[in-house]
């Protein structure tokens, strides 16, 4: 990791932490209308494999997906204006929270039920090795979704043809409101996957040295034709499974606690032990985050709400024949 | 031009000329390697034409996620009911990532399920299922009942851009019909009027089709007039061919395979008595299986599935020549 890739990386953390702050505080005052999940102490995993990707590598997410498409590059001020279901926002105010869709950097889509997407980056996965070139596939994910059979069918599949899809699971421990251990005797996701002898790792995905370089490592190898591979990142999810979740289900984590496993922290940390950067300039990084989310939360208020026509042209696309 | 060919050969007819003409199409499902699908291995390789495993919702989602990628899959899945074991594919994602992707994507594949196969295959694989996709907006679904049918809207379901339900009804596989030659392509929502008549309009697809006909047949020797129309396609539906028939006749007999209370025929009664409730001069009957699973001995298949005998009954009932029921 450089000095260069450090301040990108808190730059990216930055954006999504003080834009899922934001949005949470939307949420309380309904400018931000649907149902939302909040990535706050997740972004270390997002930032560190997002920008080592390119915009023709597919990436899919699921409900918590605001840090993964603001990582993949899809622009704050429409992933902002989506979520109050603007005109202007990513996906014109058609799919919001849960299923941002960014085609032009790559982020192909994000789905609301857990484990719909990881087979859908099998079929990317295909079409990058049948169109042969070196890009990737990506898939995020909870380790909820590992219960499910998507995952199991798309391990199986992806190792059996040896596709270039790398799965990135998300492990915070909570299966939406529930903690790993009442579903499942396996405790380490990378566990599950060893009968098919794929690559796999676990890493704390709160450091985002260590995910960034473990991702690097995965996606130099896939580009060069190996895979699948698995990356889980241990991590830890901050907030309630969804906005409005008391997460009585759990006890909060003190905050002195949690000063010594945030990622931006950490990174920056590293950063001014490595004399990579300054506080002044840390202190930067961060305002500009602030003010571009501000910026953002303008825009979106003042885009319009799209006109009702827009319905019924998008149940269907137009045929070539 | 056109030659003969059983049903099951003018599907295949089109999947070959859709993988000659276009390098986006691939095709893949359980089976493909080993069986008589071998040859489209032999003829497209093994890069486009893949065995999967018994794994529906990677088969499903694959597919999903290669058509966003620019490919044209076609998924083979032998027998509708297996596509319910994938329905947050077929359902949840494929038709409606266009939309809530803001018409940012599209995702052009073919879902290949055989259906209706009451022969003593009993409850898993005689389903009507029909009912179940027409109304999942952004999914197409169609339902040949001929050869020429069978081809012409395979082609046309591998061209579309959207997600298509492609249903082949088990119990025609083996009919042979007459195919035009080269390329056929039967546009999606045109119903076919496949018997011209004036006293009553009877609606019906593949083997209920034929069954209808059958009944025409015998209706004709008492000296009622049919007309029967087969919608081929239900997603897009084409409400005013039959509403125009219903125009001439004032009676309309809806005849579907599938439990009363989850046919597509609950739709079509529903336009027209709404579109149409002026134009008819008798209420609507709708001849369906019962709201049963379908029993595998012979006589009580036969007893939850309608026939000829039973829509013959239920026209004369409409006609008031006997009385109305089903």
């Amino acid at each position: 990791m450089t000095a260069d890739d450090a301040r990108r990386l808190l730059r990216a953390m930055w954006r999504i932490r003080h834009f899922e702050e934001r949005v949470g505080r939307l949420k309380r005052t309904d400018e931000v209308f649907g149902l939302i999940h909040l990535s706050v102490g997740q972004e270390g995993v997002a930032a560190g494999t997002c920008l080592q990707l390119r915009d023709d590598d597919a990436v899919y997410s699921g409900h918590r997906a605001h840090g993964h498409a603001l990582a993949k590059g899809a622009p704050l001020d429409r992933v902002m204006a989506e979520l109050m279901g603007r005109e202007t926002g990513l996906c014109r105010g058609m799919g919001g929270s849960m299923h941002l869709v960014d085609v032009e950097h790559g982020f192909m889509g994000a789905t609301g039920v857990v484990g719909g997407n990881i087979p859908m980056a099998l079929g990317s996965a295909l079409a990058a090795r049948q169109l042969g070139g070196d890009a990737v596939a990506v898939v995020f994910f909870g380790d909820g979704a590992v219960q499910a059979g998507h995952f199991n069918e798309t391990v199986n599949l992806a190792a059996l043809w040896g596709l270039p899809l790398i799965m990135v699971c998300e492990n915070n421990g909570f299966a939406e409101f529930t903690p790993r251990s009442a579903h499942t005797v396996v405790e380490r996701v990378s566990d599950v996957v060893a009968p098919y002898e794929i690559t796999r790792e676990t890493v704390d995905g709160n450091d985002v040295l260590a995910v960034w370089e473990r991702f690097g490592e995965f996606l130099a190898r896939a580009r060069k034709g190996e895979g699948p591979f698995l990356l889980e990142c241990l991590t830890v999810r901050l907030r309630g499974h969804y906005e409005g979740d008391p997460a009585a289900y759990r006890e909060a984590i003190a905050d002195e606690e949690w000063q010594k496993m945030d990622p931006i922290l950490r990174l920056q940390r590293h950063a001014l032990k490595q004399k990579w950067v300054d506080e002044g300039e840390l202190a930067a990084i961060e305002a500009e985050a602030v003010d571009e989310v501000e910026a953002a939360v303008a825009f979106g208020r003042e885009s319009a709400f799209p006109e009702p026509e827009l319905v019924a042209e998008l149940v269907y696309a137009g045929s070539d024949a | 031009m056109s030659h003969e060919l059983p049903y099951i050969a003018a599907i295949d007819e089109a999947i070959r000329l859709e993988m000659e003409r276009d390098e986006s199409v691939i095709y893949f499902g359980q089976n493909m390697a080993t069986t008589e699908n071998a040859p489209y291995r032999q003829a497209f390789g093994d890069d486009r034409v893949r065995v999967t495993p018994i794994s529906e919702t990677a088969e499903i989602g694959m597919a999903v996620g290669a058509a966003l990628a620019g490919f044209r899959p076609v998924v083979e899945l032998y027998m509708a009911e297996f596509m319910l074991v994938a329905m947050d594919q077929v359902t949840n994602e494929a038709p409606r990532f266009r939309a809530m992707s803001g018409g940012q994507v599209k995702v052009p594949l073919v879902l290949k399920a055989g259906w209706g196969f009451t022969a003593g295959w009993a409850g898993q694989h005689t389903g009507t299922l029909t009912n179940m996709f027409m109304g999942v907006p952004g999914l197409k679904v169609v339902s040949p009942s001929t050869a020429a049918d069978a081809k012409g809207l395979m082609a046309t379901a591998i061209r579309d851009d959207n997600p298509v339900v492609y249903f082949h009804n088990y119990l025609l596989t083996l009919d042979h019909g007459e195919v035009p030659d080269g390329e056929h392509l039967v546009p999606f929502g045109v119903a076919d009027v496949r018997r011209e008549g004036s006293d009553v309009t009877i609606v019906a697809n593949a083997h209920m089709l034929n069954q209808s006909l059958k009944a025409a047949e015998t209706l004709a020797g008492e000296g009622i007039q049919a007309e029967v129309i087969d919608p081929r396609t239900y997603a897009p539906l084409d409400v005013d061919t039959i509403l125009t028939s219903v125009g001439k006749t004032g009676r309309l007999v809806l005849v579907d395979s599938a439990p009363r209370h989850s046919a597509a025929s609950n739709v079509i009664a529903g336009e027209v008595v709404e579109r149409g409730f002026d134009l008819l001069k008798a209420p609507i009957v709708q001849v369906t299986a019962l709201d049963a699973t379908v029993p595998y001995s012979e006589p009580l298949e036969a007893y939850v599935i309608p026939d000829a005998d039973r829509v013959a009954a239920a026209v004369r009932g409409v006609l008031g020549t006997a009385p109305v029921g089903v």
